[in-house]
């Protein structure tokens, strides 16, 4: 029998890598990736909780997740299509043509 | 009953004198002006007549009679309208300033006549007119400030009527700023009056204070700083010490200006105001002994520095602050009757003297200087004997008007108990001998030996019958109007005491309580007195006979023996550079240093562009967060994220 | 035996995301992502999530990272290049996270709210249809517009200019 806090510490330390990950890589795409597992770390606490409370809501909530990810992922990915064609680099900090 | 029921007629025809001549006369000749603002003044004067003809008819209990006509100030407690009052204090003052204000207004035609700006001056001379009668008529302190500070206004004005010359505009800015301070003890001393009666109105004070308690000798009580301030806007007013440095600079304006404002009228507010409060001063004796001592010591001052004075109108000046004098004296020591009728009658000798020489300046082709002048006796006869009455009354020669006020003052000074003093009285006699002195030798100099100018380039001739007339008319008021006041001694009644007594005789009813400043004076005592003046009077006569027509040369040699005290009195005992040194010029650094470059640049500046500054900074700094590179924003979100989360789980778990 | 199998799995998802972002190629990383999401599959089934496992397979790692890959592969995107930290992120973004971390571990494992396993949930698919098209049917059918909308939004952003006649 695991404790359920051994999943949400899990969990946390994804998500704590998904954030460094965001932070520190400098490929979009990269970035990008570092969010959706920072969104599947989020996932794994839906789901240890859910089981513990034996309330479903918690798988349908990480159903929806998953779909909203799905829709962001699609449109993120265009935004980046079109990032590089315009600025022939995935680098993020070629894209600072907002910089004074 | 008309001009009683309807006394704002008598103030608001110059008024519209004023305005008319002020905004449609420079595009009339001059006639169509001389009538507007003679036709007002003249029509006021009129008025103030039948105002005397219906004022005797008028039963004692009226009196002071008390028109209200617009409710002004309401605040709280206090209450101010515009109220004119009338009483014997108040005909008196308006028959001298309508009826002296006509004859110099008749007098300016002349004189004026070939100056620019003539509708300008008579527009601001009829204004002039109305301040004067508001001030004379009001019922309240209030609107005798208003009339106070209108007439300084007027007097800027006046003063600096020829604005190209940069002394006059000097001259003009100098009266209203030595004015002014005087007008912030006049307004303090408003304050203290209405913070102890409640009210300014004459008619709720000047019983309220005649049944206060009085101040003790040396006590400066409430009534003691009511008074000492009233005192203050007195004496910049009337140009006493110290604040009379205005009064020879105001000499720079037109002739006619000298002889209404500053000789006749203007300058006899301040004696006016302390005659209406002379309740209130009769409550404190520090106060009189102010008003005392100050009067005297001016007179002495002025006397002195008129002197050696060689500008005919500078003589006048000094000879005005040291009349002035007199009256602050007469007051000083109770007889405010006696200092009422010397204002009288120097209205009438001292408007005759200023206009006589303006007469002279224009005779001689604006030459002023008397060191230039001689012999003008047989060229222009008219204004010499004009002016020769005028300096005999002055003089206080017996007959003449000037004789019978001086010669009051100066009992009251030595008799008056206890307020009077001989050594007050010396000092008056003093300067009724260098008064005589003065004025003589202002007439030897200008009328009598050879001529000192150039006779081919300047044409002396005779004044335009305009300015003679106003002459003669103040000339005979200067021989007859101090008849009417006769003392008992040469079998006549005292008809203008008798006329002023229901005003100043609050002095006998106080008089239960407090000394009483007047007492009988045995007859050969006042006959002694009488002759002592008299003969100060010829002293000063012969003395100048001996200098100025005997031996020409002993003035020169007397200078120059006597350098350091000549040196002295010419220079005016180096009052104005005094006050340039030791007040205007810190005040100056302050105003430069202190309030420009520190409390203006800096602080206030400062604050304001600082506010300015903030904004900028803070903008400034919010901007690194829109810096454009994705990074930061990359890393500014997750710093909220991880706040946010903070704080929630923070919260859970307390 | 269900605890082994989560250790393993656990490591697996670990190592996998620690992977993810240490490697250079972007390719790399996106491969890592995917073993991250069958190990977290893994994880599902054994706290009794099957549907939910099987939906993370098929869609999360099946299509969304697959359509990554393609993404990755059409921008041909190279090596990356050696990171310069931001000084914003290392002095600040790396300290903060570890402190959250340490900090939700802390507070996390001070509780003790109870066992979980696979048993305790019984057959799921049947209750989570039930509730997804019950009570949550609103939600249901507003993310099959907003995926109407992603993918409206996707074609029009990444698609060509044309040449205006």
């Amino acid at each position: 029998m695991v404790p359920v806090s051994y999943y949400v510490v899990l969990s946390a330390v994804l998500f704590g890598l998904g954030i460094i990950g965001f932070l520190f890589k400098r490929n979009i795409i990269t970035m990008f990736m570092s969010i959706e597992l920072m969104l599947n770390a989020v996932n794994l606490a839906f789901i240890a909780f859910s089981s513990v409370l034996g309330n479903l809501a918690g798988q349908v909530y990480v159903f929806f997740v998953i779909v909203v990810a799905a829709a962001e992922a699609a449109v993120g990915l265009a935004i980046v299509i079109l990032i590089a064609r315009n600025r022939k680099t995935l680098n993020v900090e070629r894209v600072n043509l907002l910089k004074l | 009953m008309f001009v009683l029921n309807h006394l704002w007629i008598i103030p608001l025809l110059p008024l519209l004198g004023a305005a008319v001549n002020g905004i449609f006369g420079r595009r009339w000749p001059h006639a169509v002006t001389n009538s507007i603002a003679l036709g007002a003044t003249g029509l006021s004067f009129v008025a103030v007549l039948e105002l005397f003809r219906e004022f005797t008819h008028l039963a004692p209990a009226n009196i002071p009679w008390v028109q209200t006509y617009l409710p002004w100030i309401a605040a709280g407690g206090f209450r101010s309208d515009f109220s004119l009052q009338v009483d014997q204090l108040t005909m008196v003052m308006l028959l001298v300033v309508t009826g002296v204000g006509f004859v110099i207004h008749v007098y300016s035609t002349g004189y004026m006549a070939h100056e620019g700006g003539y509708a300008r001056f008579f527009s601001y001379l009829n204004l002039f007119m109305f301040f004067m009668l508001v001030l004379v008529l009001g019922a309240n302190y209030v609107v005798l400030f208003v009339g106070w500070e209108g007439v300084g206004l007027c007097s800027y004005l006046l003063i600096g009527f020829y604005f190209l010359r940069q002394s006059a505009t000097n001259a003009g800015n100098k009266a209203f700023w030595v004015n002014r301070i005087g007008d912030f003890g006049f307004l303090l001393g408003m304050f203290l009056l209405f913070r102890t009666f409640g009210a300014l109105d004459f008619a709720h004070v000047l019983p309220a204070a005649a049944g206060a308690p009085a101040d003790a000798p040396g006590q400066f009580g409430t009534m003691t700083w009511i008074a000492l301030l009233l005192l203050t806007g007195a004496c910049g007013k009337s140009a006493q010490i110290p604040l009379y440095v205005w009064l020879p600079d105001a000499m720079e304006g037109p002739t006619p200006v000298s002889a209404l404002i500053h000789a006749a009228t203007m300058v006899t507010a301040g004696v006016y105001m302390v005659a209406r409060s002379h309740v209130i001063f009769l409550h404190s004796p520090v106060a009189m002994t102010a008003v005392a001592g100050i009067g005297a010591l001016t007179a002495l001052f002025a006397a002195t520095i008129g002197l050696v004075q060689t500008d005919i109108k500078k003589v006048l000046a000094y000879s005005t602050v040291s009349q002035l004098g007199y009256m602050f004296l007469a007051c000083g020591v109770g007889a405010f009757s006696a200092g009422i009728f010397h204002l009288m009658t120097h209205a009438f000798f001292k408007g005759l003297l200023f206009l006589a020489a303006g007469s002279v300046i224009h005779a001689t082709g604006g030459e002023q200087d008397m060191r230039k002048m001689g012999g003008l006796r047989k060229k222009i006869p008219w204004t010499y004997w004009t002016m020769l009455i005028g300096t005999l009354a002055i003089a206080g020669i017996p007959g003449f008007s000037g004789f019978f006020s001086k010669d009051e003052i100066l009992a009251a000074a030595f008799t008056s108990s206890p307020y009077g003093s001989t050594l007050l009285w010396v000092v008056g006699v003093t300067t009724a001998l260098l008064t005589s002195f003065y004025m003589f030798r202002l007439i030897f100099l200008t009328f009598f030996g050879s001529a000192r100018y150039d006779e081919h380039e300047v044409h002396v001739h005779e004044s335009p019958r305009n300015m003679l007339v106003p002459l003669v008319i103040l000339a005979v008021l200067s021989v007859i109007g101090g008849w009417q006041a006769a003392p008992a001694l040469w079998g006549g009644v005292n008809h203008f005491e008798h006329f002023l007594e229901p005003v100043f005789s609050t002095a006998a009813v106080v008089g239960e309580q407090m000394p009483s400043p007047k007492v009988p004076e045995a007859a050969s005592l006042e006959f002694m007195l009488m002759l002592v003046a008299i003969g100060a009077a010829a002293i000063g006569l012969y003395v100048a006979w001996r200098m100025y027509i005997q031996r020409t040369g002993m003035p020169e040699k007397l200078a120059e023996s006597l350098k350091a005290p000549y040196q002295l009195l010419s220079g005016k005992y180096f009052v104005d550079e005094l006050y340039a040194a030791a007040i205007v010029r810190p005040l100056v650094w302050i105003s430069r240093n202190v309030l420009w470059h520190v409390v203006d640049e800096q602080m206030i500046d400062g604050a304001v562009n600082g506010v300015a500054d903030v904004s900028r900074h803070t903008g400034n700094t919010v901007r690194q967060t829109e810096s454009g590179n994705t990074r930061s924003y990359a890393a500014w979100i997750v710093v909220g994220a991880i706040v946010f989360t903070s704080l929630l789980l923070w919260l859970a778990v307390r | 035996m269900t605890a082994v199998l989560f250790f393993l799995l656990a490591a697996v998802a670990v190592a996998a995301a620690v992977s993810l972002i240490l490697q250079r190629e972007p390719i790399h990383s996106a491969l890592s992502l995917i073993v991250v999401m069958a190990a977290l599959a893994g994880l599902y089934l054994l706290l009794g999530a099957e549907f939910i496992s099987a939906v993370q397979i098929i869609v999360y790692a099946g299509a969304i990272m697959v359509l990554f890959i393609f993404v990755i592969m059409l921008l041909n995107a190279g090596v990356e290049e050696r990171t310069q930290f931001s000084r914003m992120a290392r002095y600040i973004g790396l300290p903060l996270a570890f402190v959250l971390g340490a900090g939700l571990v802390y507070w996390i494992t001070r509780w003790t709210m109870g066992t979980a396993s696979a048993a305790s949930m019984g057959s799921v698919t049947r209750p989570l249809a039930m509730m997804l098209f019950q009570d949550y049917v609103f939600p249901f059918e507003l993310t099959s517009i907003l995926i109407l909308i992603a993918i409206v939004g996707a074609v029009v952003l990444a698609r060509r200019e044309d040449e205006r006649q």
